[in-house]
């Protein structure tokens, strides 16, 4: 039986987590097919077929289905997924909304978080912010996952040349209407995409000092992110949380600045490739697991570091 | 207008838990359990739309061990009126639970359910869409401001790219963000209070709800360690180190 993945799409492009969960597909066995549901959607399906592995791409170009609202998106793919056996959408604020709703649907188990594939039903998936790794097994028929990007590489943009074909859309339900969005807008590379991460914690101190740490981000093209403690104080909106309960993150190169490194931050970025932590307190947690681990006062050790990558 | 709150316990998030050393799960005998912490956003949002007088009654509805009172009494020293507890010792899985919430929605007939967005110990995130989905309510999850209208309510959510608000036709369930509310701490008097509002106590089968596992998890191991790497000197050592050794600038 084939296998669908959920595609995430925002104003004509798929979302680069789509091609993460599409890598996760082809390890099942089975066909690839993608689920292109929105409103004028050609852009987005034509960029889905072209993705490396997927043979199919399913499209269903309705209003209702603009704002991607789970009671709309849920029964849609509820109606499709008894001709698969794996239904897969990013661990994404959208597949995380959308996905359980489905699974419900067909009352099935959603098994979340995947980061690797043992075999076509069984899955490991990190419990305890990251503190132990579960293998589970499903018994149900259709297996609904939610795949963490960081677990999968990204399947190949382009070279694919899958067929589109249309799905029947679902009865339009109106409990649900998006009134609008307050998107951050920024300059520099979407977190969990950024090839570097510079994270700001407590130790920033102020909203206003975090521009000490945005100062390092754009001297190194980073993405910008912070520890929960740092939101929790209001220094940043939440959008840049790094953690359990907001992103997970397995950059290149993470620097972890005036972060002490409790057990939740580390569950969204112990993944990465180098880690680096400035941190004035030598006992910090966050030591324990950086390549580079720099004793300092951030306010003076960040500027100057910006000084000295600018050399 | 009713509300309905579900609690869940879950070992204190203060503590670091370990895996047993024959892979079979966590070792959680004996540790401080409390409240999920996402869980006690949502009691206190629920909470403070009674003393706004948005709703009129809170109801909490907790499941699992019988230990779970403790959990139901924390919210109702928080301010829930009464609470609900579905007793069993069996494991009990997310689409399990959204089920049981099910039929107790049935039976109560709130106009908002609230609930946590995920707990902190299987980190699913999942029963309360679920729970919408079982029940054809809308849903507004991770949420981070709530306004309640007549016929509707408002949800800010908290969304990957920032911020999005949804408005729901009532009734509704909305999960609890970390940045809705601060809960409030329980105070003595109120705890003493607590002692004596109603607790109803239900079993899985009194509610003619399945709730076999779908899951089986066949091990639980310790995750790939990261070893502490080496302290740099200064500045111009660590930006070297980056460049020559690490290569990644």
């Amino acid at each position: 039986m084939a296998v669908l993945v959920i595609a995430e799409h925002h104003n004509g492009r798929l979302a680069a987590a789509t091609l993460n969960t599409v890598t996760a597909a082809t390890q099942l066995g089975g066909d690839v097919h993608v689920l292109v549901a929105g409103e004028n959607i050609a852009q987005v399906a034509k960029a889905a077929a072209q993705v490396g592995g997927v043979a199919k791409v399913r499209t269903v170009d309705a209003a209702h289905y603009k704002d991607a609202l789970p009671e709309n998106v849920a029964p849609l793919v509820a109606s499709i997924a008894k001709e698969y056996s794996h239904v897969l959408a990013p661990a994404t604020t959208f597949g995380k909304n959308v996905s359980p709703r489905a699974a419900a649907l067909l009352d099935v188990a959603q098994i979340s978080d995947v980061v690797a594939v043992e075999s076509a039903d069984t899955f490991v998936r990190p419990i305890y912010a990251g503190s132990a790794m579960a293998t589970v097994q499903s018994s149900d028929a259709i297996k609904v996952i939610t795949v963490r990007a960081t677990g999968f590489d990204a399947a190949a943009a382009g070279g694919g040349s899958a067929s589109v074909e249309p799905v029947t859309a679902t009865a339009p339900v109106d409990s649900a209407k998006l009134l609008g969005q307050e998107l951050t807008k920024s300059e520099r590379p979407e977190l969990t995409a950024a090839r570097i991460v510079v994270s700001g914690g407590r130790g920033v101190g102020s909203a206003e000092n975090f521009k000490v740490v945005a100062a390092l981000a754009d001297k190194l093209g980073a993405a910008l992110g912070a520890s929960r403690a740092a939101v929790d104080a209001g220094f940043v909106p939440n959008d840049y949380q790094v953690g359990q309960t907001g992103k997970i993150v397995a950059p290149e190169l993470y620097i972890a600045v005036g972060i002490s490194g409790a057990i939740q931050h580390l569950a969204g970025m112990k993944d990465s490739r180098v880690i680096v932590a400035i941190n004035k307190d030598a006992d910090a947690p966050i030591f324990q697991v950086a390549d580079y681990g720099l004793v300092a006062d951030l306010f003076q050790a960040v500027p100057e570091m910006v000084a000295e990558l600018g050399k | 207008m009713k509300i309905l709150v579900a609690v869940k316990r879950v070992v204190d998030s203060n503590i670091k838990v370990r895996v047993k050393a024959d892979g079979s799960g966590m070792e959680t005998a004996n540790l401080k359990m409390a409240m999920n912490p996402f869980d006690e956003i949502a009691v206190e949002e629920a909470v403070r739309l009674k003393e706004a007088g948005s709703a009129t009654e809170v109801v909490a509805v907790s499941m699992g061990p019988g230990a779970c009172q403790e959990t139901l009494r924390s919210a109702m020293a928080m301010g829930a009126d009464r609470s609900i507890l579905v007793q069993t010792d069996a494991d009990l899985q997310p689409l399990a639970v959204a089920k049981l919430l099910a039929a107790i929605v049935k039976k109560e007939v709130p106009r908002v359910v609230f609930l946590g967005k995920q707990a902190i110990d299987d980190d699913s995130n999942q029963t309360g869409q679920m729970l919408a989905a079982l029940i054809d309510w809308p849903q507004g999850t991770f949420a981070s401001k709530v306004k309640l209208a007549d016929g509707n309510v408002e949800v800010t959510r908290e969304i990957d790219g920032g911020l999005e608000t949804v408005s729901l036709q009532l009734p509704a369930v909305i999960t609890a963000d970390l940045r809705l509310n601060t809960p409030r701490y329980v105070t003595l008097p109120n705890i003493m209070k607590a002692k004596k509002k109603p607790m109803e106590t239900l079993r899985p089968e009194d509610l003619g709800v399945d709730i076999a596992p779908r899951l089986k998890t066949l091990k639980v191991t310790d995750p790939p360690s990261r070893k502490a790497g080496a302290k740099v000197a200064d500045v111009k050592e660590l930006v070297a180190k980056l460049r020559s050794e690490a290569k990644v600038i």
